[in-house]
Formats: C-alpha cells, structure tokens, sequence
C-alpha cells in the first residue's frame, strides 16, 4: 500500500506541528512540575518544626545560614576541606554570568548551578541544531529549534531548582552588554568568536569584573582568568591587535570534539568557583594550555597589566564600548559569511548544474579530504583548495585541461573556497570555461536534494 | 659541530603546527659566533622550516598578533621578546589563540 504524495505532504505537516505542540506542552509542563516543587518546598519549609505525629516539637537552632536541603543537596562539598560552610555560602550569595550556552556554556552552567550558585545569567541569541549536541550537552535530541538559553534553563533547573536562573536570548553587544554585566559577580567568556571576545573584555574591564574565559578548537583547548587583581593583565593586554581573519577557524569549520570543550568548560566552572569564593589559586597571570590529542596540559606565566593597554592601564582610551566588528574586521558570529569574490556571470547554480550534467564536464570538489569522505556528489573528484593554490591540479588534470572546450566545475561546502579555487584557476587557464557552484553542497541540499546530508 | 652550537626545541601548538609541516615539536641546531635573539630566530624559521603561507606566522618581523611566544613555558613579554638571547637547551613554544566554543 502506498500513500499518494500529497497526503504525506499533509501528513509531515501535521506531525511536525503536533511534534511542535507537544514540545511546547513539555516546556509548559515542566515549567508548572518546577513551580509546584517549589511551593511544596516552601510549604514543607513553613511546616517544619510543625507537628509531624512527633509528641514534644523540638525546633533544633540553625547554626548556619544553609538550609537542611541546602546541607544535604552540597554536603560532599560541605565536609570538603578548604571549602565548608563558609564558601557554599558565598557561592550562594553569588552571581555569575555565562556568556555563549555551546560547548563550553553547558559545562560551565552545570556545574555552577549544580555546586549551588545564588544566581545564574545566560546568555545566547541561537538555537538548538542536531550538529550541537555532540559537545552541548545540555540540550536534547527534544530541544532542537527552542532557543539555547530556554532549552538550558530547563535542563539547569532539572538539576537544582534553587538557583535563580535569568535568560538573555540575544547577541551580546556594545548596546546592551554594561547593562547585562553589571548584574554579576563573576564573567564566563564562552563564546565562538574574535569580536564578542574583544567586547566582553573591554566591557568586564569598564565594569570591573574578573573574566574566565575559555576556549576550544579541534583537540585543543586554552583556559585563563583575565582582569583579576592588581597585576593580572586583561585580553587586551595579552592580544592588543586582533589576528588577521585569514587565521581565524571557528569550530564549524574546523570542528572540535566534544569532550574538549568539556575539559574547559568544567574547569572554567572552577575558576569561576574559585574566584567567588577566594578558595585556592586561580589562574589570573597564567594560561593553562590543553592538548588533548596528545594529553598534555601546560601553565605558562603570562605578563602582568601593559601600563599602555588601550582599556586597563591608568589612562585608557577605550572608556565606553566601541564597534568590534570594525575593529576585528570580523563578525560577531561563527556563522559563515557568503564571499563575494566573483562576478555571478563567472558562477553557476545548482540547477544550471542539473542541466549540464549530462554533458561532458569535471567537477572538482575542493574541500579538505576528510570531508570528501563524508558526502559528495556523484562523478567529483577531489582536490583540496590548498593543492589547487600549489598547482597540483596541473598535472592531475593535465588531459581534461588539454581540451579548452571541457568545462570545468569547482564546488565546495558553502561556495566560499570554491570561489577562491576558480579566481586561481581561471589566472591561470583564462580561455577555459571555469565555474564554481554557489551555495555548494548547501544548495543542493537545499534546492535538489533534501536527503543530502549537511554538516 | 663546533662549541657554537645551539641546541634548542621548538614548538607549536593548537594550530601554529599547520604552517610548519603539521610538526609539533623539532629539536633544532642553530650554528654560528654570534649570538642568537628570537628576531633572528624568526628570520631562520622563515627561511628554514615555516612551509605554508609566511603571513600567517610573521608580520613586520615580529610574530602576527594572535600568536603567543612562550620561551620555557614564560610569555617572551617578560623576557625581552624579539631581543631575548636564546640559551641552551631553550625551549620556544608558538601558540595560536584559540577562539572557539
Ligand atoms: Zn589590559
């Protein structure tokens, strides 16, 4: 038996849109289990010390300011040497303020709200997408498409119901930023980008707030607390001019494995822990160094405070935030950005691909060859970009390039290095007819084939 | 090998290694009277080992921002950067800054 089309059109919709209430239903749900747990709490806490069928009540004084399920909840820190009573109850008076809710906001937030922080600010614009869950560990295989701060608040207060949890679902910037920070104690930089780093820094600096900031790419991780202290340099500091964007790799393109951001993540939670409650020694003045290809971690002694730093030292220039993403030449986002590097007479789409399929052609996939290995289109062949830029395509290709009459095609991911790859090769072989395919293998996915898989 | 000699390991980290033949650590020899500052140093790496695209290691004979010197595992900041004069058995590690998350 088979469905005729236009009924499993129908069908998708209305599943998605039942799939879509009944998730709206469990945020709603949860959300009402959480407010009576709540009032049962508070009510079990009126009735304590209350008649329970016990004879004589006996109300035995607090010798503390932590409740008994406070004391239960944090006891293997309680007895926890070095740390007691006294630290559980500055964490608890504390603040601290999660900026990016990914791979190194999950950890972080988890173990904060988990160790019993008073108060918890997130803050993130995206939303959940299956390629995050890998490493974001807070959000579920339910939450996908529910903003990243919503889908982790939940998950936070599944986990400890006392801590106060506020979600900012936006890009932090230069606008809002002061306003948001100076709310908290203490500042986790868990963001993805150059530019909201630069920011962040400067508007801790402005507010005199400590800033732990973590990162992470591939089998890679770095880890330091800056603007902590009298000597302690902040990012400034330590990078006063933004690397080249050509040198920038963010974690959609270069990947990252998971359990790195959480090595990072967790111990960003530490140091943001440590710095709350004065216990230990945290890392302001040092970076700790993760190479988790080869397990080796490594703390190196950083400068101090540059006496000429543009927004630490005694006469700053920086004192109100400035445009980031003009002093960066970047944006505020690890989304990639479409380049434009030629004219769309020298590109063709994937449909004009579809229609010349049928004719003699070579399509060269560009991108690095573990990604070949992942998806392709039928009859490419792969040369990466970094071969294409040394010429090596010369001799691979020296029969098809003989003939002037062969098209050639050039497709990579996103249409970004294919374009690079064609300005080269068209230098190069002028009267031949070389184009790159817009959108890349996004396109196809998007406009021929939805099954493609995407990554 | 002469007295001159100067034995040193170079190393490079969370991505630096991509620019000099995906190589983490190398024990290198530096031969010569006179003596050798990390300027000099930087000079020799270009002209020696650094195989892909120089600018992203090297910018106005300096080391491009965004790339930290740690010469035995201390910022080079406090020791003098281009001008400090390599030792024996020195270890120089070149890191990128990472930016992901
Ligand atoms: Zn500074």
């Amino acid at each position: 038996m088979s469905t005729a089309p236009e009924n499993q059109v129908d069908e998708l919709a209305t599943l998605r849109e039942e799939i879509e209430t009944l998730r709206q239903n469990l945020v709603d749900k949860n959300r009402q289990l959480q407010d009576l747990q709540a009032a049962q709490r508070a009510t079990a806490a009126a009735n304590n010390g209350a008649n329970n069928g016990v004879p004589a009540n006996f109300s035995t004084p607090h010798v503390n300011d932590l409740t008994k399920d406070e004391i239960e909840r944090y006891s293997r820190q309680l007895i926890l040497p070095g740390f007691g009573v006294t630290a559980q109850t500055k964490l608890r008076n504390s603040s601290f303020l999660i900026v990016g809710m990914g791979g190194l906001g999950c950890p972080s937030s988890q173990y904060l709200v988990a160790a019993g922080s008073g108060r918890i600010g997130l803050v993130d614009y995206d939303l959940v997408d299956r390629s995050n869950l890998h490493r974001q560990t807070l959000h579920t295989e339910c939450t996908i498409g529910l903003p990243k701060v919503e889908s982790a608040k939940s998950a936070l207060l599944q986990i400890n119901p006392n801590c106060e949890i506020i979600t900012y679902k936006t890009l932090l910037n230069s606008g809002n930023a002061l306003e948001i920070i100076k709310q908290y104690d203490v500042i986790l930089d868990c963001t993805d980008n150059v530019v909201t780093r630069y920011m962040l820094n400067d508007a801790c600096v402005l507010q005199h707030k400590p800033l732990v900031s973590g990162s992470a790419l591939q089998f890679d991780g770095q880890l330091t607390v800056y603007h902590y202290g009298e000597i302690c340099p902040c990012y400034r500091c330590l990078f006063p001019v933004p690397p080249p964007p050509q040198a920038v790799t963010n974690c959609g393109d270069g990947g990252v494995m998971g359990a790195i951001t959480g090595v990072i993540g967790s111990m960003q939670a530490l140091e943001a822990i440590k710095v709350a409650t004065g216990v230990g020694e945290t890392l302001a003045g040092r970076l700790l160094i993760f190479d988790g290809a080869n397990g080796i971690f490594r703390n190196i002694k950083l400068r101090g405070r540059r006496s000429d730093c543009k927004v630490c030292s005694t006469n700053p220039m920086i004192t109100q935030l400035i445009d980031y993403e003009f002093f960066c030449s970047m944006h505020a986002s690890d989304d990639n950005q479409a380049l434009q590097l030629l004219s769309p007479e020298e590109r063709i789409d994937v449909r004009q691909y579809i229609d010349m399929r049928s004719e003699p052609h070579l399509l060269i996939d560009v991108r690095p060859p573990n990604e070949f290995e992942i998806c392709r289109l039928p009859s490419s062949v792969n040369m990466p970009l970094k071969d294409v830029l040394d010429n090596k395509f010369v001799e691979e290709f020296q029969n098809e390039l003989d003939d002037k009459k062969l098209p050639i095609i050039l497709v990579c991911r996103r249409g970004n290095d294919s374009q690079i790859a064609a300005q080269h090769m068209c230098n190069k072989y002028p009267s031949h007819t070389i184009r790159d395919i817009v959108g890349g293998l996004y396109a196809w996915h998007y406009q021929i084939d939805n099954e493609f898989p995407i990554y | 090998m002469t007295n001159n000699d100067l034995n040193i390991s170079l190393e490079f980290s969370a991505g630096a290694e991509l620019l000099f033949g995906n190589i983490k650590k190398r024990q290198v020899t530096l031969k010569g009277e006179e003596k050798w500052t990390i300027r000099k140093l930087l000079k020799w790496m270009h002209a020696n080992i650094l195989t892909e695209r120089p600018e992203l290691f090297i910018q106005d004979e300096s080391v491009r921002p965004g790339i930290l010197v740690l010469i035995n595992d201390t910022d080079w900041e406090l020791l003098g950067e281009l001008d400090y004069e390599i030792q024996p058995n020195d270890n120089i590690l070149f890191i990128s800054t990472l930016h992901g998350g």
